[in-house]
């Protein structure tokens, strides 16, 4: 996993609530086996005029030269900023690996959907909370200046642009998980003595748990 | 000893430190499992617990040609996905109930009707509406890919304890209100993200007097209120439940189970980090018109109208969510034309929503301008007993077609495709855009109004 824990880039600005994991990824390619590539596909409905689904040769596809996803700067842009219950919806992964294949590797909102937001922290993409106003401002900033550097110390909890500096607190195991770009799964297994001793004392207290199924 | 809420027993029953919950049952699909497996393998890391696990493709399987196993699915990328779940699960000793196995179905109506879920257990699975285990006086919670593979490595996950919000449903209902109601109305009165952080437990009358069906129904959608987890405390209802299952039965113990399973239910006096309280006395049936499962209203009540909102940025969002549902504000969703019907999902595809269904329908057509009309059962077993209770030939003569258990149309990752544009009544549980199919507008309801609205063609809740 990328580790981030210092960041600079640009913004795209996606002036809603409410987005939901099946507008971030549609369920034609939840098909698909691996955990890359998925970058192609980010906001499919929005971004091509016409349906596509992963055996559909790029360059046949219209482009909605409206949707910001396509329009120049923010094409290129890495910090995705949005309003209230960002990711709601859908468990799919599937919306977050969109999201970092797309290049993007913070995303700034006012709340996010619980298990999207586990998600991210499991694929290195920073969910950061802001409150409205400030959520508000970074968007008018965006439109404003496409081009300007956002940059975010998720050390530090502090995220600066246009000479305005901002804090923002994050979990510190979330802060860690993304710092270090840590396996969770090597970290857990290394407590796996208390795990099986726990199981031990379960299998006397309810046994019928532990029943082969 | 202090008193508790049921979360909080549930809680404290499982967790090993203040990050990591222990995972008693894991459900997996062919959908969010693949790349799990695939991290195991990369690692050469070992299922922590086989056992703990079962596995049912549901999500992208054909609700057609079933006796032809994965024959039978013509996208040959969603083949190559259900065939790699039978690949893992051989690989790795997990029971399996494959696509021509009678008891297959969407894994959260399996789950229950096998005796896999148990009252006292956690249950995660790579699908957000595992929460309709909950019903069970269960802490079942919808989890991604990377904690699909944490838990099937370490039995844990690595979490933080949840808030705890009462949601408790006074009056009395009149007989047209249906478990759906309730969801949808506590979902339209909290909104989508109105339980983000919190899990949910649902009380009072209204609750305690739902079958285990509808107690499915209502815990099924507690994440559409942004809750990963929603639950029921254990009484009679559950147990006699539990009982018409020989797994359950045959469990070791049981006498000391039940005892244990008794106490499931949170203490008088628990205090919840916040309480909600929904009136029922005058509910009328819920159906939604927006992009939002919080957009639920009465048939007869006017639409929002996007120019009467003090608010600029939610203003536009309503103008597209109607633009979207092609409704104007201060409109009225009776009578309003649909051009399909599908009746099925985790949500409601259990036996008794089928036979509301055909209760409703029973020696009447549905309306001829309908392009598909559609009743998906759960699973196997659902199919089956309605099967001999007579309700497929009802279903079939009124026009319905009747298919074999999935997910089909609620997500449409199937065959089940609906046609761009088109407006469908649905009893699933996500009306988001593009979620039935492009630009298709999605309305919730029960399956109560799902059937008299098949019949008219159009939104209604009464013959015409």
């Amino acid at each position: 996993m990328n580790k981030i824990s210092q960041f600079q880039g640009t913004l795209i600005p996606l002036d809603r609530s409410n987005i939901d994991t099946d507008a971030i990824l549609p369920k034609q390619y939840l098909k698909m086996l691996d955990k890359t590539g998925y970058g192609d596909f980010l906001f499919d409905d929005e971004r091509y005029l016409d349906p596509g689904d992963s055996e559909t040769p790029l360059q046949t596809r219209r482009k909605n030269q409206n949707f910001i996803l396509n329009i120049p700067p923010y094409n290129r842009g890495t910090i995705l900023v949005s309003k209230k219950n960002f990711g709601c919806g859908s468990s799919r992964e599937h919306a977050v690996w969109a999201i970092r294949d797309f290049g993007i590797r913070v995303i700034i909102a006012e709340s996010f959907g619980e298990i999207f937001f586990n998600n991210c922290i499991k694929n290195g993409v920073a969910p950061i909370i802001l409150g409205k106003e400030q959520v508000a401002s970074l968007i008018n900033f965006a439109n404003k200046k496409p081009d300007a550097q956002v940059s975010i110390n998720l050390t530090e909890g502090i995220l600066s642009f246009d000479g305005t500096h901002i804090t923002f607190s994050l979990h510190p195991s979330h802060r860690k998980s993304l710092s270090e770009g840590l396996d969770e799964i090597e970290e857990t297994l290394a407590i796996g003595d208390k795990i099986r001793a726990y199981e031990c004392s379960r299998l006397q207290s309810e046994p019928w748990v532990f029943v082969d199924f | 000893m202090s008193s508790k809420t049921l979360y909080d027993k549930l809680w404290n029953s499982h967790c090993i430190d203040e990050t990591h919950l222990y995972i008693d049952r894991h459900l997996l699909h062919e959908v969010t499992s693949p790349q799990a497996f695939s991290g195991l393998q990369m690692h050469s890391r070992p299922v922590w617990n086989k056992d703990s696990c079962l596995a049912v493709p549901d999500h992208a399987v054909p609700t057609r040609n079933r006796n032809l196993g994965t024959a039978g699915i013509v996208d040959p990328v969603a083949k190559k996905q259900v065939e790699r779940l039978s690949e893992n699960c051989l690989k790795h000793d997990i029971k399996l109930i494959d696509l021509t196995d009678n008891q297959q179905g969407i894994v959260h109506v399996v789950g229950p009707e096998l005796g896999f879920t148990l009252p006292g257990t956690t249950i995660v699975c790579g699908d957000s509406h595992t929460s309709t285990h909950g019903a069970f006086a269960t802490l079942a919670m919808g989890i991604g890919s990377s904690n699909v593979e944490h838990v099937l490595a370490t039995q844990t996950l690595k979490t933080t304890k949840l808030k705890t919000m009462a949601v408790r449903f006074t009056g009395t209902p009149t007989e047209a209100i249906t478990p759906k109601d309730l969801i949808l109305k506590l979902i339209s009165t909290i909104g989508t993200a109105g339980a983000t952080g919190y899990a949910l437990e649902y009380m009072g009358h209204a609750i305690t007097n739902l079958s285990m069906e509808g107690r499915m129904t209502i815990c099924n959608m507690s994440i559409e209120a942004g809750a990963t987890a929603g639950i029921i405390g254990y009484d009679a209802t559950t147990e006699s439940y539990l009982m018409g299952i020989p797994r359950v039965r045959e469990l070791p113990e049981l006498n000391r189970a039940l005892e244990y399973w008794r106490t499931l239910r949170s203490d008088e006096n628990a205090q919840f980090d916040k309480e909600i309280e929904i009136n029922l006395d005058s509910l009328e049936s819920q159906v939604t018109w927006g992009t939002s499962p919080e957009t639920s209203v009465t048939l007869d009540t006017p639409i929002p109208k996007a120019q009467c909102s003090n608010n600029t940025d939610s203003s536009s969002e309503l103008e597209r969510s109607l633009e979207y549902m092609g409704l104007y504000g201060g409109q009225t969703l009776r009578d309003l034309k649909i051009d399909s019907v599908f009746v099925g999902s985790c949500t409601n595809a259990r036996i008794e929503d089928l036979r509301i269904v055909a209760e409703i329908v029973q020696g009447r057509t549905i309306s001829p301008n309908l392009l598909y009309a559609l009743v998906v059962p759960g699973s196997g077993s659902v199919r089956r007993q309605a099967e001999k209770e007579g309700l497929d030939l009802i279903l079939q003569q009124a026009g319905f077609e009747w298919r074999s258990p999935g997910c089909s149309m609620c997500l449409g990752m199937n065959d089940d495709n609906l046609p761009e544009g088109s407006r469908c009544a649905s009893t699933s549980n996500r009306n988001f855009e593009g979620r039935q199919g492009k630009k298709v507008r999605t309305h919730l309801l029960s399956p109560r109004l799902a059937a008299y609205s098949a019949l008219a063609g159009k939104l209604t809740d009464k013959y015409e």
